[in-house]
């Protein structure tokens, strides 16, 4: 068993809003070993993408507010950590990368340059080493030319290039711990193969361990040793990659997997109707004492609307929080 | 291609959509864009063509010409047996009545100051369709064959989920009882979990209202579970046609085993398979492309001919189209030959 | 951060049986305005200054020009609430006159200014290509005259009446409208609820006007506010300089023909001074208020 690096403990995040308090994380606990690829799924307002938000330290506050819980990364909690601490460590330890590279590059600045400044800022690197580790770093990402593309300015660079320069400035300083933000969402099919490519090596060769937040589970079988999938701001499932995708336990994870159309190389010519997930997610703010999942399942029984499910362990390593498996287990 | 046959509603042959850049300067040459180059094929009644490709392909502008909502640079469209392209005014404004087109992003589709109500009811008053007295009643039905409640006429777009958006775009669309509908990527916008509820409506009124569909994706597995024939578009050509089954049995064009063997998969047995590929490089901007064939510059198998000579698109088989020269006269495309 | 903004309620899936609720956009509005208590008090500033204006005269019916005591009268002396200007009239009177004039002037100036630059922005933005190109370089050709200069020849040439001025104010000022309503237009026109319009066979007229101008009128609406403390500003200086209407009594006008006892008596101009300020301050925040009501993200809070 490799080391864990990165530990989350019953972290709750909420929001004020107009009409009352919104629990956007709830009792979370995932924990992140050296060199492993988590894997984060859920639908948008499940709380993937504050969980990353929490880890960095980023959470708005107000209208946010850490209701409890810790972060450790290597025993040290985060969440106690000082303001001038966690600069240290994002981008030194934990570094993000998110969803739209269009606009999270600065545009007057050539990419060379805000590379460069990222591993200035941490190591106090001079000038020209900072610009030769910029170079490398490109080199690094798979810039084809880069000796002369360190100059270009982000609108000289497409989608997929781009996101190439933020992963090459997430890495600068070597981090621990990679969060991915839905990564690939905004680039083609082909250009998000390579990136998986380009993040699966540089993985392998740095050790630097990941986080990858989607809402694709295909993306999550290409990518992640380990899934968690959340819902409303809590974890109903947690499992190896291959127990989830062939042995889904939590009603919401299988309709996750099912109500996509996933491609099949042996189409047949029959086309059953997909699975629906009946109704949206249900308002943060008003979810009640029961299962936030009950409303839209179709195993939802009074207890599942009066209680909220523990997350309890069905197997090595794979946790589920829903009566329905629990009782089956019982049996 | 085949003679017209009644079968045919939708008849597109050597489309292009070109735009002009504006010049750097006025000493630059003058940059096209060749959104869509030459561009043929048809929709046969009650059935879905797939068009699918990645951006820049031209998939969107194409559907946007078939609605006549881009200048047509050249080429013939027809809608049963009226001549699409040479509609002007009046004319085409009576024809839209009979194609509709859902949009791909649910939340600026809708005119946000306008309820629900009134914009499907919209199209029945500047269309004239059926008796000003029966339209509310029309709108009712429409709300409920889209999976709305009638009394949810009066709400304001915001005041609706994603997928529930989508469905008043549906509605909408509906409107005018059309022959044609097209859907530019009606559910990339949406959830994961909203999707399916989205596909499964648009296949049931299908059946129930016998509609034909240009489906735009750039969504393989959504292609695969609602298209009867698809044509894959590379920078603004067809480079592979095909029904269904075939073409994800036998991709035939590499650019459509490329993209194929790209799409992430949940099933372990396609992860693991040995002969999957990685292109190189992003596709390349449709201004002023290269001649010969655009996808040459990433194929992996790309010759002096495939520089030189532009493929056309050739039958090789029964259904089964691709333009490529490397795939040979009996249908074995280069990736086999290995 | 997605993940927090998603989570306002969604009124009603299509299986849940809740109530419709159906809150009419004005009311929102209305709401979001009163949240902003800078905002409702520069309206309560106003509607002061537009009552006194509108009612003022008709129960003083006094004559701003009437020499009524000895000149330059401290405020309070001789019964005046803010003393006497140099020709002895009543500075309270000529400032509850002026008001209707500066308030005339002003409005009807932003008035022109946005009838122009909504026309001119509009058109410009919605057809593009030639015809943005001619009403653009039109626009930029008034935007590089001095606008001062220019409305001062424009008053010059023609007589100074009230509407010389309204009419010279408007001309000079309404670029800005032209830009804005422009910019609004190339964005919401390339909206897909546009292309659905025109799909379900609407005429560009109809687009133009029912269905790209009323998503477009919002920031033009919080312009012409402060468009409107622009043109009394613009107002009070071409009186000042003496070019508007002799005969009306304006804020801009009490303030020239003060000017010269200034430092013996500066209520005579600080007191009118105050009036454009007050009255420019609520257009201002009404402004804002406008804005913070119209913003549908605020709304959702």
């Amino acid at each position: 068993m490799a080391e864990t690096l990165l530990k989350v403990e019953d972290l709750a995040v909420e929001f004020d809003t107009r009409d009352g308090v919104a629990k956007v994380i709830d009792n979370l606990n995932i924990k992140l070993d050296a060199g492993e690829t988590l894997g984060i799924v859920g639908e948008s307002g499940c709380g993937k993408s504050m969980t990353a938000l929490s880890i960095m330290g980023l959470v708005p506050i107000p209208p946010g507010r850490i209701a409890g819980g810790r972060i450790l990364l290597d025993g040290e909690d985060l969440l106690e950590a000082s303001e001038a601490r966690m600069r240290q460590v994002r981008g030194n330890e934990i570094s993000m990368i998110f969803q739209e590279p269009m606009t999270s590059l600065n545009p007057v600045y050539s990419i060379g340059n805000q590379i460069a400044e990222t591993a200035r800022l941490h190591e106090g690197l001079s000038r020209a080493d900072a610009h030769q580790r910029a170079l490398e770093m490109l080199v690094a990402v798979g810039i084809p030319a880069a000796e002369q593309r360190i100059n270009e300015f982000p609108h000289q660079m497409s989608g997929g290039m781009r996101q190439r320069v933020m992963i090459a400035m997430a890495l600068a300083c070597q981090p621990r711990v990679l969060i991915a933000d839905e990564p690939t969402t905004a680039l083609d099919v082909t250009v998000q193969a390579q990136i998986f490519d380009l993040l699966n090596d540089l993985k392998d060769r740095t050790g630097t361990a990941i986080i990858m937040i989607t809402h694709d589970m295909g993306a999550i079988a290409e990518m992640a040793q380990r899934v968690v999938v959340m819902y409303a701001g809590r974890i109903v499932e947690q499992a190896d990659v291959d127990q989830i995708l062939t042995d889904p336990r939590h009603p919401y994870t299988q309709g996750l997997i099912r109500c996509v159309p996933h491609l099949t190389q042996n189409p047949t010519v029959e086309r059953p109707p997909l699975l629906e997930i009946p109704g949206v997610v249900p308002p943060l703010t008003h979810l009640g004492t029961g299962c936030p999942f009950a409303p839209r399942c179709q195993y939802a029984d009074a207890q599942c609307r009066a209680e909220m499910p523990p997350s309890k362990p069905i197997d090595d390593d794979h946790a589920v929080a829903c009566w329905l498996t629990e009782r089956e287990t019982a049996a | 291609m085949s003679a017209p046959d009644n079968d045919v509603l939708l008849d597109v042959q050597h489309l292009k959509v070109h735009f002009q850049l504006p010049r750097k300067n006025i000493f630059a040459k003058a940059s096209k864009v060749h959104a869509v180059d030459d561009v043929s094929f048809q929709v046969r009644r009650g059935t879905t063509l797939g068009i699918v490709g990645e951006s820049g392909s031209g998939k969107t502008t194409t559907a946007l010409a078939v609605m006549r909502l881009t200048p047509v640079t050249d080429g013939s469209m027809h809608l049963g047996d009226t001549d699409l392209v040479a509609l002007e005014g009046e004319a085409l404004r009576k024809t839209r009545s009979r194609m509709q087109i859902i949009f791909q992003d649910p939340y600026s589709s809708l005119n946000p100051r306008v309820r629900a109500g009134a914009i499907v009811r919209e199209p029945m008053d500047l269309m004239n369709i059926g008796a000003p007295g029966d339209r509310e009643g029309l709108v009712g039905e429409l709300f409920k064959k889209v999976g709305l409640r009638p009394e949810q006429q009066a709400l304001f777009p915001h005041q609706f989920s994603g997928g529930q958006r989508q469905r008043i775009g549906v509605a909408r669309a509906l409107a005018t009882q059309p022959e044609l509908v097209v859907c530019d990527e009606p559910v990339s916008a949406l959830d994961v979990a909203i999707q399916a509820q989205i596909l499964n409506l648009l296949r049931s009124l299908q059946a129930e209202f016998g509609l034909t569909y240009l489906f735009i994706s750039h969504d393989l597995g959504v292609v695969q579970y609602m298209c009867d024939e698809i044509a894959v578009m590379y920078l603004g050509q067809i480079v592979e046609q095909a029904d269904r089954i075939s073409l994800f049995t036998e991709p035939l064009h590499p650019y459509t085993w490329a993209l194929l063997s790209a799409v992430p998969s949940a099933d372990p047995a396609v992860r693991d398979r040995a002969d999957r590929v990685r292109l190189v490089g992003d596709p390349p901007s449709p201004i002023d492309p290269p001649p010969g064939c655009r996808f040459a510059g990433r194929c992996p198998f790309a010759e002096a001919r495939c520089v030189a000579e532009t493929p056309s698109l050739r039958t090789i088989r029964s259904g089964h189209a691709v333009a490529c020269h490397l795939v040979s006269d009996d249908g074995v495309p280069p990736q086999r030959r290995r | 951060m997605s993940d927090a903004k998603n989570t306002t309620p969604s009124n009603g899936s299509p299986g849940d049986v809740d109530e419709i609720f159906v809150e009419h956009p004005f009311r929102q509005f209305v709401v979001m305005y009163m949240r902003n208590y800078a905002a409702v008090a520069g309206l309560f500033v106003f509607v002061l200054i537009v009552g006194a204006a509108l009612f003022a005269p008709l129960i003083l019916d006094l004559d701003p020009f009437e020499m009524v005591d000895a000149p330059l009268l401290r405020p309070g002396e001789g019964g005046h609430l803010l003393g006497t200007d140099n020709l002895g009239r009543d500075l309270f009177v000529a400032i509850i006159y002026g008001a209707r004039v500066t308030m005339a002037v002003g409005g009807a100036a932003a008035g022109i200014t946005l009838v122009i630059g909504l026309t001119i922005g509009a058109m410009a933005g919605y057809y593009r290509g030639w015809v943005d190109e001619v009403l653009m370089r039109i626009t930029e050709f008034f935007q590089v005259l001095p606008p001062l200069l220019l409305a001062m020849v424009l008053v010059a040439l023609f007589s100074p009446t009230l509407e010389t001025v309204a009419i010279a104010i408007g001309v000079v000022s309404w670029t800005g409208v032209a830009r804005l309503a422009r910019a609004e237009f190339l964005r919401l026109r390339e909206q897909e609820f546009v292309k659905a319009a025109r799909s379900i066979g609407a005429r560009d007229r109809r687009i133009i006007w029912l269905v790209i101008m009323p998503n477009a009128l919002p920031p033009l609406i919080v312009n012409a506010a402060l468009t409107v403390g622009i043109a009394i500003l613009f107002e009070a200086a071409l009186s000042f300089l003496g070019l508007s209407d002799p005969n009306v009594m304006s804020w801009g006008k009490l303030i020239g023909d003060n000017r010269d006892y200034l430092l013996d008596a500066p209520w005579t101009i600080t007191f009118p001074g105050v009036a454009i300020f007050l009255t420019v301050l609520s257009m201002s925040l009404i402004g804002d208020g406008l804005t913070d009501a119209f913003n549908p993200k605020l709304r959702e809070r």
